[in-house]
């Protein structure tokens, strides 16, 4: 299967068409998602979409960047004509009368929208089983999660089913899926791309980004679908970084980079400890200056991410009381009615958050609670920037262990949490981030990402750090990673 | 015990979720658990240091005062579970609005 | 047992606070572009925002700010230099997000005050804030004897007014203003809604709900130099409602006191039919709104230039405009409040503009046509004749030319649409009689219609006079100058 960037030039130079490419794909969707379990829902219009790329080309009108290029979309964007579950009971088959503003960027680019992916309710966790639709599956090995909570995303482009795919980012919720699925993911800059028609779980945190197989891929959907937007008064009005080119132009000569001293001990799989290290050895090989950093806050953004979100979100999701769209369930008066609702509507994880958040909010707890953890994110952002002071861009590993089986922590929050340890600190600061795979580790033969972190609006510099790292590893590997992922040799053809 | 059973069905209820007693029984223990470890951000000494609520530092986003297309009344109540002369039903309020 | 209320405040001190709800007259919605005009269909003037669709986010409309800077500086704030939106989290059907985004401790404008002037005397009322808000939609309660919730089988949810601006203002607690409570608080509501009003900020109209009140009424032994324990009052929905239930309400917690209870802290109802309150619901256990800083929007920091260029917009206002007339007009009080209750301020001051004197101007629009606009059932403004047209009725009296029952036809003339006063006066052949020739016909036949008359004046009871002026009046229909038809009878019954 080729890439994006591959197939989009060959649908704008009429080497292929928009329909085959769609038809391709859609085959491959047929294929293996019965296996994957990537999509909750696959657009009936697909291949009007193409069809209508193809007669604009025939036409002889300007072709946007991405035309005739299928990507997946995380399902807690709204868009017109597919149902928005964002993983819940409580909306399903919500039909949203708007769409957001970046998967109506998506269309303008002429990407084809192919369906919409499963996802934790309401973005809540880390490894899709939190959907109250089934858990996806890693087409590495589909007995183990594929990450979360932008898990359908990730294995829908890693299973080949579709070479880019749409997230969001609030903990680590695109970096994580992707490093444990062996694919490109990015948390652009807070507010580098549109929160508008994008399901709230943390104002304060979420962030939509890309995914890809390739960073090249990465850095176009990154492109694409960035940019203010006055809808959204959290949206940077500056110019979208240059992410393309240099995606095209990975070079690390003379970059300072930082290894955070407190991402690493105990608790980290050895595995990916390995190939972290390795890449970090690499990076130097390639002319960059490593040195350690500490940023002794850090420890520290896990608990208050635990509170900040949750708080966030425990007023997000009180608009779903079965009163004007989703689910209505119960009987009695409208409080009963609303109670009701929630309760049979939510999973587990999302009560429990919502109960922590409101408990954080409370009168008498909100300062030693809520209060608190906006003084440590302060005190992660003040890290940051004497960090950024010292070197242009931080690294660690993206997540402690490699996918971990599924059922093996869904009965215990706590260590399903840790596993966005390292990844908390960017959206707590607003900070751009990228996971870019670093090889499989030993223990189980399973990828491991590289954690790259730059200060807001500098996102360009991790596309820089990861392209290199990228063509260096597929130099040294003699394949792209995801050659080796025997899960995708189980799945039917291609 | 960072948190009781009786807190959270006192929570459960401030956010309207109707919780059966297996399910706080459940959750329960596992919010004490939740709470502890997150109370950990209270060792960090934070005295005069200022919280953040915007991470962006934007100020002053604003739109002028102009209309922009509506909803067609149609696609407002599209997905209301029930409705009457064009307005949203719903089940009986009991109490009136705080 | 009861107790009247001039009987109450023999024994008891009150005090009182308003928080009173303003919609602002934008064109367009607190967070979005949706319209704002009262009473269209339902549901059809509504947004993803303002419905709090899943993934909407709002947008704050600048004009909304600057109203609010507008009225913090109108009631002698002080404007933040920076502040945030708050979510204020609650579940209610007719809040589409069950939160409301408004402000918390960080109100745009604080620490103000109004001065009312009640019977002659100034009151301060101190403001603690002014913030602004969203509105929430409207429920009809369907299927209970009053159309309230009590007894309601469901609801029926409009979002049309939901995300309308709305600025709150909170005054301090209003103590030492003993019987007069009821009227100062009443005169305070009136007095914002000028101020409101001359701003344009809002059309202020109670009975549109675009301006709303609430009462907190408290009493406390008189001497005690505490406060009791205050109640809310809400659904005050006239000018008149401000004053029952502030009476109201001090009448009813001193019955209470009296007796030995407390006043329980609660929200009341107010009944516009029977004048009293009822318990809503106890405010015992305070809400807990769990509010904090609005993650969606950013802070407001409204700079020194803005605030100035707001301050040098704003127009005369009331109080200021009252000063003005009181000096310039020689008026007493109880005469500028005569003609501000009257609504005659702005047509006095247009008529007084064009020429006529402040005592002729409001003579004719307090009088004459107040009567008329009283007959109408209307507003002297609203009246069909302009100030222009007055000051040229008051013109042609001064200059002799109409007299003033004259006068009074041609305001007739015109208010039928008959044209204007000239055009009435050639019309109707109004003018009064000035030509000498004329009127000695009339003053010759009156005499010699009155020989016992003409007699006694001869014999020095002058006022018989008064008769024979009658009667020339009445021939030359009124259109006579009394005081030169009594000069010439003079002349004549002695020649």
């Amino acid at each position: 299967m080729k890439t994006a960037a591959e197939l989009a030039a060959a649908v704008a130079s009429g080497e292929v068409s928009a329909a085959e490419v769609t038809a391709a794909h859609l085959e491959r969707i047929a294929a293996v998602d019965g296996q994957v379990r990537a999509f909750l829902h696959v657009a009936e219009d697909a291949a009007a979409q193409a069809e209508a790329i193809d007669g604009k080309r025939a036409a002889g009108e300007p072709l946007g960047p991405l035309a005739g290029v299928p990507v997946a979309v995380k399902d807690l964007f709204a868009t017109v004509g597919m149902p928005t579950t964002c993983g819940s009971k409580i909306l399903q088959g919500w039909l949203p009368p708007y769409e957001s503003t970046v998967t109506r960027r998506l269309r303008d680019a002429g990407a084809v929208l192919i369906g919409k992916t499963n996802m934790d309710e309401f973005a809540m966790g880390s490894s899709t089983e939190n959907s109250r639709f089934g858990p996806s599956r890693n087409p590495w090995d589909l007995g183990k999660v594929p990450g979360g909570s932008s898990g359908g995303s990730a294995a829908a482009v890693a299973a080949y089913e579709a070479p880019l795919a749409l997230g969001t980012d609030t903990g680590g919720s695109i970096r994580q899926p992707a490093a444990v699925c062996g694919i490109v993911g990015t948390k652009p800059t807070y507010g580098g791309s549109s929160r508008y028609g994008v399901v709230a779980f943390a104002s304060s945190l979420d962030t939509p980004g890309p995914f890809g197989r390739t960073v090249l891929d990465a850095a176009l959907l990154h492109e694409a679908m960035s940019g203010h937007d006055p809808l959204d008064s959290t949206s940077i009005d500056a110019p979208v970084p240059p992410v393309v080119e240099a995606a095209r132009h990975g070079d690390v000569a003379g970059l300072r980079i930082g290894v955070v001293t407190e991402f690493s001990g105990d608790g980290y799989q050895p595995g990916v400890m390995a190939r972290f290290t390795e890449a970090v050895e690499l990076l130097e090989s390639l002319g960059a200056k490593v040195t350690e950093i500490s940023c002794p806050h850090f420890k520290y953004a896990l608990p208050a991410y635990y509170l900040i979100a949750p708080s966030e979100a425990s007023s997000n999701l009180a608009r779903f009381d079965g009163m004007r769209y989703g689910l209505r369930a119960g009987s009695g008066s409208a409080e009963e009615v609303m109670a009701q609702t929630r309760a049979a509507g939510f999973g587990a994880e999302v009560k429990r958050r919502i109960i922590l958040g409101t408990y954080a909010l409370s009168s008498g707890y909100y300062d030693a609670y809520y209060g608190k953890a906006q003084q440590v994110r302060t005190l992660i952002i003040q890290d940051f920037d004497a960090a950024f002071g010292q070197v242009d861009v931080l690294v660690s590993p993206v997540t402690p262990t490699t996918a971990f089986r599924l059922g093996e922590r869904v009965d215990d929050p706590m260590a399903m949490y840790l596993a966005d340890l390292c990844t908390i600190p960017a959206d707590l600061a607003g900070n751009a981030a990228i996971s870019v795979p670093c090889g499989l580790a030993d223990e189980d033969g399973l990828p491991a990402g590289l954690q790259v972190m730059a200060p807001p609006l500098a996102d360009d510099r991790l596309y820089r750090v990861a392209a290199a790292v990228e063509a260096a590893f597929t130099r040294r590997w003699g394949h792209p990673l995801l050659a080796e992922a025997k899960g995708l040799k189980g799945l039917s053809s291609q | 015990m960072s948190i009781t059973r009786d807190e959270v069905a006192h929570l459960a209820r401030l956010s309207r979720l109707a919780l059966s007693d297996e399910e706080l029984d459940h959750l329960a223990p596992q919010l004490d658990q939740i709470i502890s470890a997150v109370a950990q951000v209270q060792e960090v000494a934070a005295d005069g240091i200022p919280p953040t609520s915007h991470a962006t530092g934007l100020t002053n986003v604003f739109r002028d005062d102009e209309p922009a297309p509506c909803l067609p009344p149609a696609d407002a109540l599209s997905g209301a579970p029930a409705v009457e002369s064009q307005r949203f039903k719903v089940p009986r309020i009991l109490a009136e609005e705080p | 047992m009861t107790v009247t209320y001039e009987e109450a405040l023999q024994r008891y001190e009150p005090v009182f606070g308003l928080e009173t709800h303003v919609e602002l007259g934008t064109r367009t919605k607190m967070f979005c572009g949706c319209g704002t005009a009262f009473g269209a269909e339902p549901n059809s003037q509504v947004c993803p925002v303002c419905l709090g669709l899943p993934g909407s986010l709002p947008v704050v409309n600048r004009v909304a700010i600057e109203y609010t800077i507008k009225i913090g500086l109108a009631l002698n704030c002080t404007i933040a230099s920076w502040c945030r939106f708050a979510r204020k989290n609650y579940f209610y059907p007719d809040m589409p997000k069950n939160f409301q985004i408004s402000q918390y401790d960080e109100p745009l404008c604080t620490d103000g005050y109004l001065d009312v002037a009640v019977g002659g005397k100034t009151v301060r009322v101190g403001i603690e804030r002014v913030h602004l808000e969203e509105d929430t939609g409207k429920s009809l309660h369907i299927g209970g004897a009053t159309g309230r919730i009590q007894g309601a089988e469901y609801s029926l949810v409009d979002y049309n007014r939901a995300g309308i601006p709305l600025v709150e203002i909170v005054t301090k607690p209003v103590p030492g203003t003993g019987l007069a409570a009821p009227e100062v608080a009443r005169a305070y509501v009136t007095e914002l809604r000028d101020v409101l009003r001359a701003l344009g900020v809002s059309d202020v109209r109670m009975e549109e709900g675009s301006l709303r009140c609430d009462v907190n009424t408290s009493i406390a032994p008189r001497g005690s130099g505490e406060w009791g324990t205050r109640t809310e009052t809400k659904n005050v929905n006239s000018l008149r409602s401000v004053e029952r239930a502030v009476r109201s309400e001090i009448t009813r917690q001193a019955a209470v006191l009296d007796s030995g209870g407390r006043v329980i802290q609660e929200t009341r109802h107010f009944h516009e039919d029977t004048g009293v309150t009822t318990s809503g619901r106890s405010k015992e256990e305070a809400q807990d709104y769990r509010y904090f800083p609005e993650p969606d929007l950013v802070p407001v920091a409204p700079d020194d230039a803005w605030v100035k260029s707001i301050a040098a917009s704003l127009p005369e206002l009331p109080s200021a405009r009252r000063a003005r007339l009181i000096e310039s007009w020689s008026l007493s009080e109880l005469e500028f409040e005569a003609l501000r209750n009257a609504g005659a301020l702005d047509v006095v001051e247009a008529t007084v503009a064009r020429g006529a004197s402040p005592a002729d101007a409001r003579k004719w629009w307090l009088g004459e046509l107040a009567r008329r606009a009283n007959d109408a059932g209307t507003e002297v403004s609203s009246l069909p004749i302009t100030p222009a047209q007055v000051a040229r009725i008051s013109e042609l009296v001064a200059a002799g030319t109409l007299n003033d029952r004259l006068a009074r036809e041609v305001i007739e003339g015109v208010l039928a649409g008959e044209g204007s006063p000239d055009d009435v006066v050639a019309a109707r052949g109004l003018a009064v009689v000035s030509d000498d020739g004329a009127l000695l016909a009339a003053v010759d036949a009156a005499i010699a219609g009155n020989p016992d008359v003409a007699a006694r004046i001869r014999g020095g009871r002058v006022q018989a006079a008064g008769v024979l002026v009658g009667a020339v009046m009445k021939a030359t229909r009124g259109k006579a100058d009394a005081a030169r038809v009594r000069e010439l009878i003079m002349e004549r019954v002695s020649s």
